[in-house]
C-alpha cells in the first residue's frame, strides 16, 4: 500500500549550504507526524518545501500518489498554520475563516455554513465578527487553525504554532489541536523544537539534525530506544557515562572501575570506549528490587519541582540526575549525604563511542 | 528651562507657518474696499477657465493616482517579498525625480515621444494627456513609493502572502484582498500627496500645452490681484481636506484601530 504522503530523497541547498540532505519520509493517511529538532536543523525548510514555499534542489513529493513537486502553493490544497498566526488584519474572524472558500468561489451559503462549523469546532462560535487584534494569542491561533481547515485541505502543516503562546495556553491548545486532528482524521505534520510537544501529540516523530532525519519512530521508540547519540541527548533528559568494554559477548563493561553487566551482547571491541545513558526516571535512590546495578554516590543538588524532586548525585564518575516523587511525609535527602543509586541493565541505553 | 525653550520654538514655528496664511486669507477677503467679502472667491469660482482647468487637473490626478498605485504597490511588494537586496537600488531610482528637474523630464519626454518618434504620443490630445500622466506619476514617485514601502513595513508581507497562497489565492487576489487593504492608509497618503502635486504642477502641463490648474494659477497670478490669494486658500483647503480624509479613513477602518 502506498503512503498518503511520500517524500523521496529531498535535497535543499541555500547557496553552498545543504540544509536538507537525502530526506525520505512516508506518512499514512490520518497520521500526526512531528518534525523535531534544534534551530537550523532543516525541519521548517522541509515543511515549507511540502507547502510549496521553497523550491527543492532534488527529490520528489507525492500526495495520494500525485506528484506535487512542481505545483504552486495555491494549487496543492494544503492547509498551513504559522507561528505568527498570520491572520489577515483587515478581515473579521469569520472572513478569515471563509477566505479559502471565497477564493475557490464557493457559494455564500456554503461559506457561511462552513465558517459556523469551523468556529464551533475551535470553540469560538460567537467571535465571528471580531477582528484579529481583538483576540488573545490562543484565540488567534485557533482561528488560524479553523482558517486552514475550512477549505478541506488534503493535509495540514503546523509550523511551530504554539511557540508564541504562554505555557498554560500552549498545553491546552496542543490538546485541542490533537483532538481536532483526530476528529477530522486529517494527515498532519507538526514542526516543533519542543520535545514535550512532539512526544505528547505525535503518532510518530522525525528527529532531525543537520538536515537529515536521525530517527523516525513512535514517541515511545524515540524516547526509549534512541538510534543515535544526538537523539538520546536531544529527546528528554539524559545521564551519560563513559564506559570501557570488558567482554563484548557477555555485555560486560566497566564504569569508573565498577563492573556493570548489561542486558545483551555489545557490538564493540574489547577495551573500546562506549557511551552509556540512563533516563532520570530509570535511576532510583537507594537499593530497589529489580534494579540489579548499584553504585555508591553523594547528593550534590536537590531541586524541588512540586510533584517531582530532581536530585543530582555524584556516582560512577559522573553527575547523575534522578527523579523521585514528592511525598509529604518524606523530606528530600540533605545535600552532601552519602547514598546509593540503583538501576536496571535493561534501562541502559548504549550510545556507541 | 527646556520646557520654555520648547514652547518658544513651537510658537515661533507656528507664527512662521500661520502668519502668512492668515495674511493671505485676509488679503483674499479684501477685494471690496473697506469690508471683508467673498468677492475674490466668487470671481474665481465663476470663471469658466477655473472650472475647466480644475476639473482637468482633478481627472488627471485621479488617473495618476490609479496608475501610480498600480505601478508602485506591486513593485514595492515584490521588492520586499522576493528581492530585498534590490531595495537600495529601487529606492535610489524612485528618488531621481527629486534631483532631475521637471523641465528636463518633460523635454526628454517631448524628444522621445514627439510626432516623428516611434511612439508619437504628442500627436494627439489623448496621447499628450497620457504622457502628462506618466510625467505626474514620475514626479510623485518618491512620495508614493516611500508611503507604500512604509505601509508594507508595518505588516508581515511574507507570512501573509504565504497564508493566502496556502488558501489557494493567486497573486492578484493576494494584492487586492490582503496586501492593499492592509496598507490602505499608506496608499492614501501617497495618493493625496500625488493629488496635491498634480494640482499644483506647472512646468510639465505648460510645456505640453495642456489646460491644467497649475498654468491657470500662473496666468491668474500674473494678471489679477485678489483672485490668486483666493486660489491659494482654495488649494490649501484642498490639501487640508485630503489630510482630513486620511484621518477619517483611518478612523473608519476597524482593523486599523489596532495599530493606533
Amino acid at each position: 500500500m502506498t503512503a498518503y504522503l511520500e517524500i523521496s530523497r529531498l535535497e535543499k541547498s541555500f547557496g553552498t549550504v545543504r540544509v536538507v540532505r537525502d530526506f525520505t519520509l512516508a506518512i499514512d493517511r490520518g497520521e500526526f507526524v512531528s518534525l523535531l529538532g534544534p534551530s537550523g536543523c532543516g525541519k521548517t525548510t522541509v515543511l515549507r518545501i511540502i507547502a510549496g514555499f521553497e523550491a527543492l534542489t532534488g527529490g520528489a513529493i507525492r500526495i495520494e500518489a500525485q506528484d506535487v513537486t512542481r505545483l504552486r502553493p495555491s494549487q496543492r490544497n494544503i492547509g498551513m498554520v504559522f507561528q505568527s498566526y498570520a491572520l489577515f488584519p483587515n478581515l473579521t474572524v469569520a472572513q478569515n475563516v471563509g477566505f479559502g472558500l471565497r477564493v475557490k468561489g464557493a457559494p455564500r451559503g456554503e461559506i457561511d455554513a462552513r465558517v459556523a462549523e469551523m468556529l464551533a469546532l475551535i470553540g469560538l462560535p460567537d467571535l465571528g465578527s471580531r477582528y484579529p487584534y481583538q483576540l488573545s494569542g490562543g484565540q488567534q491561533q485557533r482561528v488560524a487553525l479553523a482558517r486552514a481547515l475550512a477549505p478541506r485541505p488534503r493535509m495540514l502543516l503546523l509550523d511551530e504554532p504554539l511557540s508564541a503562546l504562554d505555557a498554560k495556553v500552549r498545553v491546552s491548545l496542543r490538546n485541542e489541536i490533537r483532538a481536532i486532528q483526530r476528529e477530522l482524521g486529517i494527515t498532519t505534520i507538526f514542526v516543533t523544537h519542543d520535545q514535550e510537544e512532539a512526544l505528547s501529540m505525535s503518532d510518530r516523530i522525525v528527529v532531525m539534525n543537520g538536515g537529515i532525519a536521525e530517527q523516525v519512530g513512535t514517541p515511545f521508540e524515540v524516547y526509549n530506544r534512541p538510534a543515535t547519540r544526538f537523539v538520546a541527548n536531544f529527546v528528554g533528559s539524559l545521564n551519560t557515562f563513559e564506559a570501557r568494554v570488558e567482554d563484548p559477548a557477555a555485555g560486560r563493561v566497566a564504569v569508573a572501575g565498577t563492573a556493570l553487566q548489561l542486558a545483551g551482547p555489545l557490538d564493540a571491541a574489547r577495551g573500546a570506549a562506549l557511551g552509556l545513558a540512563l533516563r532520570p526516571e530509570a535511576v532510583h535512590l537507594g537499593r530497589q528490587p529489580g534494579r540489579e546495578i548499584v553504585l555508591p554516590g553523594r547528593i550534590e543538588e536537590v531541586a524541588f519541582h512540586g510533584s517531582v524532586i530532581r536530585l543530582r548525585v555524584a556516582a560512577g564518575g559522573a553527575q547523575v540526575a534522578l527523579d523521585t516523587f514528592n511525598r509529604p511525609d518524606t523530606p528530600p535527602p540533605p545535600i552532601g549525604a552519602s547514598t546509593e543509586i540503583s538501576f536496571s541493565a535493561r534501562d541502559v541505553i548504549v550510545l556507541g563511542a | 528651562m527646556m520646557r520654555i525653550l520648547a514652547w518658544a520654538a513651537f510658537l515661533l514655528g507656528s507664527l512662521i507657518f500661520v502668519a502668512p496664511l492668515l495674511g493671505m486669507t485676509e488679503f483674499s477677503l479684501s477685494m471690496r474696499r473697506g469690508v471683508y467679502s467673498l468677492d475674490a472667491y466668487r470671481s474665481v469660482l465663476a470663471d469658466p477657465q477655473f472650472q475647466e482647468t480644475f476639473l482637468y487637473s482633478v481627472v488627471m490626478a485621479l488617473f495618476t493616482i490609479v496608475f501610480g498605485v498600480m505601478l508602485v504597490v506591486p513593485t514595492a511588494y515584490w521588492v520586499r517579498l522576493r528581492m530585498p537586496g534590490l531595495r537600495p537600488v529601487v529606492e535610489f531610482l524612485t528618488l531621481l525625480p527629486l534631483v532631475i528637474p521637471a523641465i528636463v523630464l518633460v523635454f526628454g519626454y517631448i524628444r522621445l515621444y514627439n510626432t516623428s518618434s516611434f511612439l508619437p504620443l504628442t500627436g494627439s490630445a489623448t496621447g499628450t494627456n497620457i504622457l502628462l500622466m506618466f510625467g505626474y506619476a514620475t514626479l510623485s514617485l518618491p512620495y508614493m513609493y516611500r508611503a507604500v514601502d512604509t505601509g508594507l513595513r508595518t505588516i508581515d508581507v511574507g507570512t501573509l502572502t504565504e497564508a493566502a497562497q496556502s488558501l489557494g489565492a493567486g497573486w492578484v487576489t493576494i494584492l487586492a484582498r490582503v496586501i492593499l487593504p492592509n496598507i490602505l492608509v499608506a496608499v492614501l497618503s501617497g495618493a493625496f500627496l500625488t493629488f496635491a502635486i498634480v494640482m499644483g504642477e506647472f512646468t510639465m502641463a505648460a510645456l505640453l500645452n495642456r489646460p491644467a490648474f497649475g498654468p491657470y494659477l500662473q496666468i491668474v497670478g500674473a494678471n489679477k490681484a485678489y483672485e490668486p490669494a483666493a486660489l491659494a486658500v482654495i488649494a490649501f483647503g484642498i490639501t487640508w481636506a485630503c489630510m482630513g480624509l486620511i484621518q477619517l479613513v483611518t478612523r473608519l477602518s476597524p482593523h486599523m484601530r489596532a495599530s493606533r
